[in-house]
């Protein structure tokens, strides 16, 4: 079984969300991806109006809406615009077939700023889902690290979050994450570089490690190759290819009387 | 298959899970690779560049059960560095040398890098260049290595049509037109390790000529799975499968 935590719109061939949902469908079917959680839409920016993320809600949203039995949708919302923000959660999530929010670039996630969202998505149990990477040439201005990520989980220690990425330098993002015990670290987008699973495994242990691709800017391959490339144990592999993305989403899907 | 991208020896910042060539080798073999192209991760910060390639030799050979094939290293910013090539063809038979331009600390448009493919040529070996090893955002912070910039390239290898040349590791910095252009200045390849997005190949197919696409999976740095379910990924059909995993790489000049 195998569910993807982290698929986009985004580089991919098509003019319409239908037709890009579509294409990415035949591939995943090609490479044996069940189920798909979607965020964000055609266009980005780093620092979405709120305009923007409506749009983008309302694309993820057409996207999947011919596809409930396979994708899954995140609402993207962003700490420059709390309201907004609440709004979108209400709108997609609440009312609204979407089970998770995404957080990316916009500002960081240590600022309380965001603490309002989260604590809406909990109250939802909806997923939690933060961007971080620790880059050595420099984070965008509202990048989080997995450090950033830190300061915000242990003020939130009921509430489970996804540290995407891993913070991308991996070595250091499980080390920033690891004392966190409701932080689990989503590996996909970036290289698919040997060692990360093991380490994440070893460090974390695998219930804390769940499979994402980050398509359309990433294969599906190299980021599969991670976990069907890593050496650890069967039963490890199956909980991060699937069975850790199924255990978070359960409480709101059964909320919403999805099967799963 | 042929994979055209592997190294042997140690990653200078981490161990990896198959630096040990048994254990590479095993992995490879359980790909089904039947032919695998090796550098030396040595070759990268290493000055005694004689003694990687010896050492490179001596490890294909003890380990490599008939399946890796040494690619030297070649420095020109070394002294006598031209002394390293004539032995890469005649003391250690290679069929092809591996460049790390920027860990070397040269550009494309140095007269050296043009002397060097001319010596090449004439001693009929294969040349890879590595665009890049690991992502920058990556790196360690006291040793930033950014990528190779491939932009005087087309010009230079116009000078020397007949030499087969493959870039590694190229598809984060070389895209679009730049790619195409390049596929179109001599004889060039590229190896697919880092290609990315959904269908990966079938893009690539579209900016490159088929026969000028090689397996390649940069192991042990990245999981070698990454390469062989890219060919999985993509919609290729058997002909251009086999094109890209063995045909084009074993029709090279030099190659065997
Ligand atoms: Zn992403």
């Amino acid at each position: 079984m195998i569910w993807d935590l982290h698929c986009h719109l985004s580089g991919v061939d098509g003019s319409t969300p239908d037709e890009r949902i579509a294409m990415l469908m035949e591939y995943a079917d090609r490479m044996g991806v069940e189920r798909l959680v979607f965020f964000m839409g055609m266009n980005w920016s780093h620092e979405p109006t709120p305009d923007d993320l409506r749009q983008q809600n309302h694309e993820v949203l057409q996207a999947i809406s011919h596809w409930h039995d396979r994708a899954f949708g995140f609402a993207y919302v962003s700490p420059q615009h709390v309201e907004a923000s609440l709004e979108e959660i209400g709108r997609c999530i609440a009312n609204g077939p979407m089970v998770g929010i995404k957080l990316w670039v916009a500002g960081k996630c240590s600022d309380e700023a965001i603490d309002a969202i989260i604590e809406r998505a909990a109250e939802l149990k909806a997923v939690i889902f933060q961007h971080t990477w620790f880059k050595v040439t420099g984070n965008l201005p509202g990048e989080s690290s997995p450090l950033d990520l830190l300061t915000l989980a242990r003020r939130h220690p009921q509430v489970p979050i996804i540290c995407g990425h891993t913070g991308g330098d991996w070595e250091r993002g499980i080390r920033a994450i690891r004392a966190a015990s409701n932080v689990s670290i989503g590996l996909g987008g970036f290289d698919p570089t040997a060692g990360v699973t093991e380490m994440a495994v070893r460090e974390l242990g695998a219930r804390r490690v769940i499979y994402g691709s980050d398509i359309g800017g990433r294969s599906f391959a190299s980021q599969l190759a991670k976990v069907k490339g890593a050496d650890i144990p069967d039963k490890a592999r199956q909980l991060i290819l699937g069975q850790n993305l199924r255990r978070l989403l359960l409480p709101i899907l059964r909320e919403k009387g999805i099967e799963a | 298959m042929i994979d055209v991208n592997v190294s042997l020896s140690r990653w200078p910042f981490r161990r990896l899970p198959d630096d040990e060539t048994p254990r590479l080798v095993k992995r490879l073999k359980e790909a089904g690779i039947t032919q695998a192209w090796a550098g030396s991760y040595d070759a990268l910060l290493h000055k005694d560049v004689d003694g990687v390639n010896r050492r490179l030799v001596e490890e294909c050979n003890t380990h490599g059960d008939g399946l890796l094939h040494p690619f030297g290293c070649v420095n020109p910013m070394l002294p006598d560095w031209q002394e390293d090539i004539r032995r890469c063809r005649e003391v250690h038979q290679m069929r092809g040398i591996r460049l790390h331009p920027n860990y070397h600390g040269y550009k494309l448009d140095a007269p050296e890098f043009d002397e060097l493919l001319r010596l090449a040529t004439e001693n009929k070996l294969i040349v890879q260049l590595s665009v890049m090893m690991e992502d920058e955002r990556t790196q360690h912070p006291l040793v930033q290595v950014p990528a190779v910039n491939t932009a005087p390239l087309s010009d230079v290898l116009s000078h020397h049509p007949a030499i087969p040349f493959i870039l590694l590791n190229s598809q984060r910095e070389v895209q679009g037109e730049a790619l195409t252009r390049l596929a179109a200045a001599g004889n060039v390849y590229f190896d697919m390790a880092m290609q990315e997005s959904v269908g990966g190949i079938e893009k690539l197919l579209r900016l490159v000529p088929h026969d000028r696409i090689l397996f390649g999976s940069h192991a042990p740095f990245f999981y070698h799975e990454s390469a062989s379910l890219k060919i999985e990924e993509s919609d290729l059909g058997e002909t251009l499968r086999r094109m890209i995993t063995v045909e084009n790489a074993s029709r090279l000049p030099h190659s065997n």
